[in-house]
């Protein structure tokens, strides 16, 4: 069967777009081949990695698993989309000064899942922060680091810094 | 991935229509919710539907207005539609209120992502996790006619109701519907019937293709809960081999209703090791008319493994089975 394709229209990183995709694309492969946003990982390409994960209307989404017409009408945010023109998301910043990433593969998708918790919850404990990201794998780090990256971040946020991006 | 075609239902009848339309077409069709396990098939090119093909056309059950909602009803049970996501279920106030059992086995699935995508029908109904089957052998899942796991690497498998395949159930969602004594409605070209959760599994003795009653064209549309007695309560409880996002190597739905500290009866039901949601009527009789004491939940833990049988690699099954249950009734009739 030749492959039927589909005008979709989604909010990416605060932009509008309308891309048309094969029928059977994910928003994964909409992001990276369609709209040449490669921040996010493809990395099992079957929901065993985290790598993929976006924000979808405020969820952290793996995209990988998600048929596009799921995002129709709805806001994407990718790694791309966190910072500002300005400035790193405090993320990116807290994940740089402690150390929480090492070979990247698993950060886009990591900072998303603690982008979306950020979002929710200010001030998160140990406990949700590890649940937040228990979807997301990391072979490098063993994950303290990234713990201690994202309570950095809350308290950052907590404090002021400002979030500029597409999140924000 | 094979190219698909995907279609939009607005009703549950809808869909059926149009699945029947596809297959009358030549074309192999499957129903969607969040697609967490079948795109993953798909991309694997392993069949969905057994003695069919990849599927040409999916239609999408997420559209179908109002199959996401939790609605009580007037006796005090609640009907839930076969589409609400596995996090809008375990955070639902009255499914935690009355069925805590379900909330509980909804937030033990898999990973955050997947809770908010993944749907309970689709979970209910997913696939085998089998290693074979997924990784495209033509075992009796995919339509052949070997349990590989028999002679190979069994370690996940069966150790209650096996033969010839040896798969086990992989929701953690089923077993507590099977404990709640849940109806599924299920809507086919025929019209709409009812029937009891424990009745939806089928054993691979039955039919090895098949893990429930499910024709190509019928679709799981929602899922009724008796009201719950007075004084009942309910846990779930899963054991896995890492802390997150993985299957169960055995887990427990138990439901008891208490009069007093002393049980009136209880439903007891095993996932993670037989092909269906797995229950264990012998080790329910103990508690019948009892106070739980650590000793009677010993009892009962030893009872509802009394007829497990190991493979070659499972056999360390049988006492995390046993104490899963051991533990959870104890804890759940001694707690406040
Ligand atoms: C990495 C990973 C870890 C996992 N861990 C767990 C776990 O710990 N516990 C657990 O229980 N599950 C686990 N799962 C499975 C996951 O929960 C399921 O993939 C999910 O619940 C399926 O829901 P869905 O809506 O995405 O289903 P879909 O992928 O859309 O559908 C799944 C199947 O059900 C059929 N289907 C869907 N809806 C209906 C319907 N209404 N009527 C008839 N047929 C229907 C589809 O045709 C398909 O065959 C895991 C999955 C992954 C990828
Ligand atoms: S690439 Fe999506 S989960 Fe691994
Ligand atoms: S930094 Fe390498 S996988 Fe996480």
């Amino acid at each position: 069967m030749s492959a039927a394709t589909e005008i979709v229209r989604l909010t990416v990183n605060g932009d509008r777009q309308e891309v048309g995709v094969p029928t059977h694309f994910t928003l994964l492969e909409t992001l990276r081949y369609a709209l040449g946003l490669t921040g996010s990982k493809q990395g099992c390409d079957k929901g065993d990695c985290g790598a993929c994960t976006v924000i979808l209307d405020g969820e952290p989404t793996l995209s990988c698993i998600t048929p596009v017409w799921e995002a129709e009408g709805r806001t994407v945010t990718t790694v791309e989309g966190l910072a500002s023109r300005e400035a790193p998301h405090p993320l990116q910043d807290a994940f740089d000064l402690n150390g929480a990433a090492q070979c990247g593969f698993c950060t886009p998708g990591i900072l998303c899942s603690a982008a979306a918790l950020l979002e929710r919850t200010g001030d998160p404990t140990r406990e949700q922060i590890k649940e937040a990201l228990a979807g997301n794998l990391c072979r490098c780090t063993g994950y303290t680091k990234i713990y201690d990256a994202v309570e950095a971040a809350a308290a950052a946020m907590q404090n002021g810094a400002s979030v500029g991006g597409a999140s924000g | 991935m094979k190219a698909f075609a995907n279609q939009n239902a607005r009703s549950v009848e809808e869909a059926v229509t149009l699945a029947q339309q596809s297959l009358q077409g030549g074309q192999s069709v499957s129903f969607v919710g969040g697609g967490t396990d079948l795109l993953q098939l798909m991309k694997d090119r392993v069949v969905n539907r057994p003695g069919s093909e990849l599927p040409d056309v999916l239609v999408n059950l997420k559209t179908v207005g109002g199959l996401d909602q939790v609605t009580p009803s007037a006796q005090g049970g609640a009907t839930i539609g076969g589409m609400i996501t596995l996090d809008a279920l375990s955070q639902n106030a009255l499914v935690r209120d009355r069925f805590r059992v379900l909330a509980e086995a909804a937030e033990s699935v898999a990973s955050p992502q997947i809770r908010k995508a993944g749907t309970l029908a689709g979970n209910v109904c997913q696939r085998p996790w089998c290693w074979y089957f997924r990784n495209g052998f033509q075992c009796y899942k995919a339509g052949g006619s070997v349990c590989y796991s028999v002679r190979g690497e069994n370690q996940l498998h069966a150790i209650f109701g096996g033969g010839p395949s040896y798969i086990v159930n992989p929701s953690d969602v089923a077993p507590a519907l099977v404990a709640l004594d849940a109806s599924f409605r299920v809507v086919g070209p025929e019209g709409e019937r009812t029937l009891s959760a424990a009745d939806f599994f089928v054993l691979p003795r039955q039919d090895a293709e098949h893990e429930n009653v499910l024709a190509d064209d019928e679709v799981l549309a929602s899922v009724e809960l008796p009201a719950p007695g007075s004084g009942m309560r309910s846990a779930f409880h899963k054991e896995m081999d890492r802390e997150a996002w993985t299957h169960a190597l055995a887990s427990a739905a138990v439901v008891l209703d208490m009069d007093g500290g002393v049980v009136r009866s209880a439903r007891i039901v095993l996932g993670g090791v037989a092909p269906i949601p797995w229950r264990v009527p012998e080790a329910e009789a103990l508690l019948a008319g009892n106070r739980v004491t650590p000793e009677l939940a010993r009892a009962v833990g030893a009872a509802a493994v009394a007829g497990a049988r190991a493979m070659s690699k499972n056999a360390y099954k049988i006492p995390l089975a046993r104490s899963v249950v051991e533990r959870t009734v104890l804890t759940l009739a001694t707690s406040a």
